[in-house]
């Protein structure tokens, strides 16, 4: 095992956002703040409760995991697209190191990266509500499982993107959509048939009610039921990066 | 070859596009020695290149470092080979020393900053360290691409074009280096289309065009095999022509009409040197100075592909 070279693309991944600390950490705080704002009290006075749950606790479940999608395939996505489109790329193919080094030192800062925005809007949920988290060391595990989950999809996002525009086409097209349909705002039982049914096709809604879950120990699908979906969209994504190693796609000619 | 370093076996590629950018090469590489591939871009030189250092995926046929399969022992191989590009691609937010640093751990070393220092003090880097790497001059980035490549301390060199686009200075100073290198006893293989380099550089030289490796050579006896060599006559009375009695050497006089120009075979036995002087005696044409000149390898170069062009 190459483990200096994993380090060293870790530390190589971590300084590159350490240069942009500030705003990285600003931006959620900001986000978070305004969607308390909004949801919270705008619409939060006239919601009151869901399942037992005050609503701006309610919330914040939602708020961390969108956060938590966007930055882990932003971060992982562009950490791996940049040596492409500079030529860097060279120097990580010609290194002794295997897929699952190169994986692990990418993915890995990465997922550091995400989870540690995560953290900052749970810190920053508890200005505006009390939330009690009633699973936490499950919580912390399922954050690391979708964290690493959606690390890997935005590796594949990086590799597969021939520009910088297709960096963002899946999150803002894909991810986004799906995380505010997927319940991260609401209980999918608020919905009427047929959308509560359709709603249930959605990824997502698996991956936001599982962490919801490790928060209240309750939730609108069951938690085995949630942990599955995120094992078998981790195992879709490792596939992918194997075959893609495997080939060589569009990382070598 | 006994003990090559690198044997290249049936090395192919084929493009996607159809491009066929190498035709089946075969070629051992000798331990400790510096080897020139020569030829014109797009001739080949890179793919194989960035194939032996895992860039490239093969078409078809193998490559061997010290005996050994270089991708079912990958690590390895890849531990003792340093990769010097041709592009200046470089993470040019991050400052010099980091850079260097970042590949040593790469490729399995453990940091180690009194050698990352000696690199960088050989290469007249030190004094520029903590410089972010956009700041430095295109001369000083491409001793960056060289620290970078020896950052790992590889026994084998590859130089893809290192000079080109490099001035004269930086260029005598990266000879220099490629020259101590192999007195450590480092195995360089370097492309280049500039002659000149092979000629100065290389124990050996390969001739490569359009994916094919035409011949290899000891650089020596290139030369000598197909070297073709001038004498140059400066004369201590200008001629109007060249008189009818030096007819035979078929001589060149210069447009002032103060040198004659000889051109003979190096190889041949008998150059005709002797029997021309003795005919300028007797035809009473002094000399007050000479000089025979060995013709580059560029020309024996551009002689290679045109032979093989008529060939064809």
């Amino acid at each position: 095992m190459n483990l200096h070279g994993i380090w060293a693309i870790y530390k190589f991944e971590m300084h590159r956002f350490r240069r942009t600390l500030w705003t990285g950490l600003a931006v959620p705080v900001i986000t978070t703040s305004l969607y308390f704002v909004v949801f919270g009290s705008a619409i939060g006075s006239r919601m009151r409760e869901i399942n037992g749950i005050d609503y701006g606790s309610f919330i914040v479940p939602g708020l961390m995991m969108l956060s938590l999608f966007n930055e882990s395939i932003f971060n992982s996505s562009f950490g791996i697209h940049m040596p492409r489109f500079t030529g860097t790329i060279y120097e990580i193919l010609s290194a002794p190191l295997s897929a699952l080094e190169t994986v692990l030192g990418y993915v890995g800062a990465a997922a550091s990266k995400a989870i540690i925005v995560a953290l900052v809007i749970f810190v920053t949920a508890h200005l505006f509500v009390d939330v009690q988290v009633k699973h936490p060391i499950l919580m912390l595990l399922y954050l690391l499982l979708v964290a690493g989950t959606f690390c890997l999809f935005g590796f594949i996002v990086g590799v597969w993107a021939k520009g910088f525009e297709q960096l963002q086409i899946i999150p803002l097209l894909v991810v986004t959509p799906l995380t505010f349909l997927g319940g991260a705002f609401y209980s999918i039982d608020m919905l009427g048939q047929p959308w509560r049914s359709i709603t249930l096709f959605n990824p997502v809604v698996y991956l936001i009610n599982g962490f919801r879950w490790t928060f209240f120990g309750t939730a609108d699908v069951s938690f085995e039921a949630a942990l599955t979906a995120t094992f078998a969209f981790f195992l879709v994504c490792a596939s992918v990066i194997w075959w893609i190693f495997r080939t060589g796609y569009r990382l070598k000619q | 070859m006994t003990d090559p370093i690198l044997s290249i076996r049936g090395l192919t590629k084929v493009y996607g596009s159809g491009t066929e950018a190498l035709k089946p090469i075969n070629l051992d590489i000798r331990r400790g020695e510096i080897f020139a591939l020569l030829g014109p871009n797009g001739a080949g030189k890179t793919t194989m290149i960035s194939i032996i250092c895992g860039i490239v995926k093969p078409t078809a046929g193998e490559v061997l470092i010290d005996g050994k399969d270089w991708q079912r022992n990958y690590r390895e191989a890849r531990k003792r080979i340093g990769l010097v590009p041709q592009e200046l691609t470089m993470d040019v937010f991050e400052p010099l020393i980091s850079t260097v640093s970042f590949s040593r751990e790469l490729f399995g070393r453990r940091p180690d900053p009194k050698r990352i220092e000696e690199i960088l003090r050989e290469l007249s880097l030190w004094d520029k360290r903590k410089t972010i790497l956009k700041e430095l001059s295109g001369g000083m980035k491409r001793r960056v691409m060289i620290a970078k490549a020896l950052a790992h301390d590889p026994d084998i060199l590859f130089l893809d074009e290192p000079t080109a686009g490099v001035d004269v200075e930086l260029r005598r100073d990266m000879w220099n280096m490629v020259r101590r290198l192999r007195e450590d006893g480092t195995t360089i293989i370097l492309t280049t289309h500039y002659i000149e380099e092979a000629e100065e550089m290389a124990d050996r030289v390969g001739v490569i065009n359009k994916g094919e490796l035409i011949l290899v050579e000891e650089k020596n006896e290139l030369m000598k095999k197909l070297g073709r060599k001038v004498l140059h006559l400066q004369l201590t009375e200008r001629l109007d022509a060249v008189p009818p009695a030096l007819g035979e050497w078929n001589l060149k006089l210069s447009a002032d009409g103060g040198m004659l120009t000889y051109e003979f075979d190096a190889k041949a036995e008998r150059t005709g040197i002797p029997s021309l002087l003795t005919a300028m005696r007797d035809a009473g044409i002094g000399f007050k100075d000479l000089d025979t000149h060995q013709s580059s390898l560029e020309d024996i170069f551009v002689g290679l592909i045109n032979h093989k062009r008529a060939a064809a």
